[in-house]
């Protein structure tokens, strides 16, 4: 096929990481993506504002429903994902609520990954019940145990790119292939690999969520998350998009708006409606973080395989489980899904010794640490630790942890950008102080 | 405009039609000189449905300043404007035929536009005739095929980016409306 013309370039992932979504404003020119700090916007007339209203219209309304500064993070974020369009949002929780209740009634049923974020674990089992929405959770290595999961209220599979914290890789294409046997789309959260280092539509996906919060921002300063669709999924089987709206008039999102009809859905009733909107000064940070994603990306990866490299062979660890290391059961899924490397998170296990508890030796290990912050966040500039089974995950239950793949003896990394023979020598003379 | 004006665009996403037919359908010099060289624009099978996707684009495009005629077999009114039951009835000149209509229904509404002297066919998003096109070219029409006019409206002219869509549009010149 020859080459398409000039002003209709397809232009690479890093001049997007830059470029896409923003262009300077005519009045001032400025560069730098200007921060709207603003609750609502002038109409031109009253019937621009009626059919702002409507949907008739493209525009701005209300910061709690878009905003300058914030369609510059989504668009951008639309464009590297390869999607129709996006939606930010007040954090990652708000931005899997928004989706699960865009596509969602009472009475439906997801069919999900049990590798996930406990807090997704957690919302997904309590606070979705409370609205009458139901979950299975699946081993997601296997097609056929989601199939077998599958009823007949069944709306949505879910599952994340790489999964916290267990590292698993998920076979993104296997099971989309299934959700849509199944008239469902596949939502992934992709916070873990973000859209440089995979692209979930690329591979079938039909929806994707990030916590924005951890390496799209990534400097730990915000909390923020995103909505990413493709437009290709077909939603005429999906009541909550097909069916006529009650809050619209009668409005037939997916009818009406075509690929637009679930983002346009999820802005002007779910978003507008819960009020998990991101500040604008948030969405700035956000695009900051962006700008440098690749760059970020590839150093935190190297990081995060020399650590694991070194954790992989030392005599006092257990096990290292990092999809980069060629002992890793999900190493032919890395290949496929994260070439460029699974992330900078990963976890590992310290040997028991005689006559200790391995769980006082992972504390002891965290406390002995210099350059590891110790918190509950991953996807920071900085190198970050922590135990899962006290903290992330401490509302899970005993099986619930096993079957979310969390020990007890655990401890997670987040690998940051520093000189790495420093951070190699801090996880060295940490194990050497808990060995005394 | 054409390239040399600062402005790139990507327009392969969510569309149903092959490559070859995306680069003689879905040009975007074509939909842009549309766009800018358009007055008024006869809507086949526009809905007397006010909750409907033809409503919502005449409304756009009637806001942002194109005559809107519609065709319709028996409405009087739609939008305020005069319903005229087919092409070839309207008394004035049409710039773009825009179909709201199924594909079988397409080359027909090609020959009635080009009988008209219309200077462009657009199918709706949606919509895709190979027949209709080649009847329209034939007859020197510009032609655009699953694309809808209100969203390519609103991704040259800016609106469209503020609902967080992907425009596909990237230039670091300042912003103008590129229709």
């Amino acid at each position: 096929m020859a080459s398409p013309p000039d002003d209709q370039r397809p232009f690479g992932f890093e001049t997007r990481m830059l470029h896409a979504g923003h262009i300077p404003d005519a009045a001032t020119g400025a560069r730098a993506v200007p921060i709207y700090q603003t609750t609502s916007y002038v109409f031109n007339d009253a019937d621009e504002a009626a059919q702002l209203f409507e949907l008739k219209q493209y525009g701005n309304i209300y910061t709690r429903i878009n905003n300058p500064t914030t369609a510059v993070l989504e668009e951008r974020l639309a464009s590297l994902e390869n999607a129709t369009g996006a939606v930010a949002t007040a954090s990652g929780m708000a931005a899997q609520f928004i989706t699960m209740m865009t596509l969602l009634q009472p009475g439906d049923h997801i069919v999900a990954s049990a590798h996930l974020y406990g807090g997704t674990y957690t919302q997904f089992t309590h606070t979705f019940q409370k609205l009458g929405v139901t979950t299975t959770f699946v081993e997601p290595d296997d097609p056929e145990a989601w199939a077998a999961a599958v009823t007949p209220t069944t709306r949505v599979f879910y599952g994340e790119t790489i999964g916290n914290p267990k590292g698993s890789v998920f076979d993104i294409a296997a099971v989309a292939e299934v959700a849509h046997a199944h008239g469902c789309p596949l939502v992934i959260d992709n916070t873990f690999a973000t859209p440089y280092l995979c692209r979930p539509i690329d591979h079938g996906a039909d929806i994707v969520v990030h916590s924005a919060t951890k390496f799209l921002g990534g400097h730990g300063t915000s909390i923020a998350g995103a909505i990413v669709e493709a437009g290709t999924f077909d939603y005429s089987q999906i009541p909550s998009i097909a069916d006529p709206s009650p809050a619209y008039h009668g409005l037939r999102f997916y009818d009406t708006f075509g690929h637009h009809g679930f983002l346009l859905k999820a802005r002007a009733e779910t978003l507008r409606d819960t009020g998990s909107s991101l500040s604008p000064f948030n969405a700035f940070l956000l695009i900051q973080g962006i700008e440098t994603l690749s760059v970020r990306m590839d150093r935190h990866v190297a990081n995060a395989k020399a650590l694991a490299t070194f954790l992989d062979a030392h005599p006092q660890v257990a096990w290292a489980n990092y999809a980069g290391l060629p002992s890793s059961p999900y190493h032919d899924l890395m290949q496929r899904y994260v070439p460029k490397g699974p992330g900078a998170v990963f976890t590992f296990g310290l040997h028991a010794r005689n006559g200790t508890d391995v769980r006082e030796d992972g504390k002891a290990f965290i406390e002995a640490l210099t350059l590891f912050s110790h918190l509950a966040n991953v996807g920071d500039a900085r190198s970050l630790v922590i135990h899962p089974a006290s903290t992330t995950h401490q509302q899970l239950s005993h099986d619930e942890l096993i079957a979310c793949g969390v020990r007890p003896e655990m401890i997670r990394l987040s690998v940051g950008l520093e000189t790495t023979d420093d951070l190699l020598w801090d996880l060295d003379q940490a194990l050497r102080a808990i060995s005394r | 405009m054409g390239s040399g004006s600062g402005l790139a665009c990507d327009l392969t996403l969510n569309s149903s039609l092959t490559p070859e037919l995306r680069a003689r359908y879905q040009d975007a010099a074509t939909v842009r000189r549309i766009l800018g060289d358009a007055k008024t624009i006869a809507i086949i099978g526009l809905s007397t449905n006010p909750q409907k996707a033809s409503q919502f684009v005449a409304t756009y495009l009637k806001y942002h300043g194109y005559r809107i005629i519609p065709v319709h077999p028996k409405a009087a009114t739609i939008l305020g404007e005069t319903v005229y039951p087919s092409l070839a009835a309207i008394p004035e000149p049409v710039d773009v035929v825009c179909a709201f209509r199924p594909p079988a229904a397409c080359p027909g509404i090609a020959e009635e536009a080009a009988a008209i002297g219309a200077k462009a066919l657009w199918l709706q998003l949606g919509i895709a005739s190979a027949e209709a096109g080649e009847i329209a070219e034939a007859a020197g029409l510009d032609v655009v095929m699953d694309r809808c006019l209100k969203m390519e409206h609103g991704r040259y002219s800016g609106t469209m980016h503020w609902v967080g869509m992907n425009t596909g549009l990237l230039t670091a010149k300042r912003a103008r409306s590129w229709v």
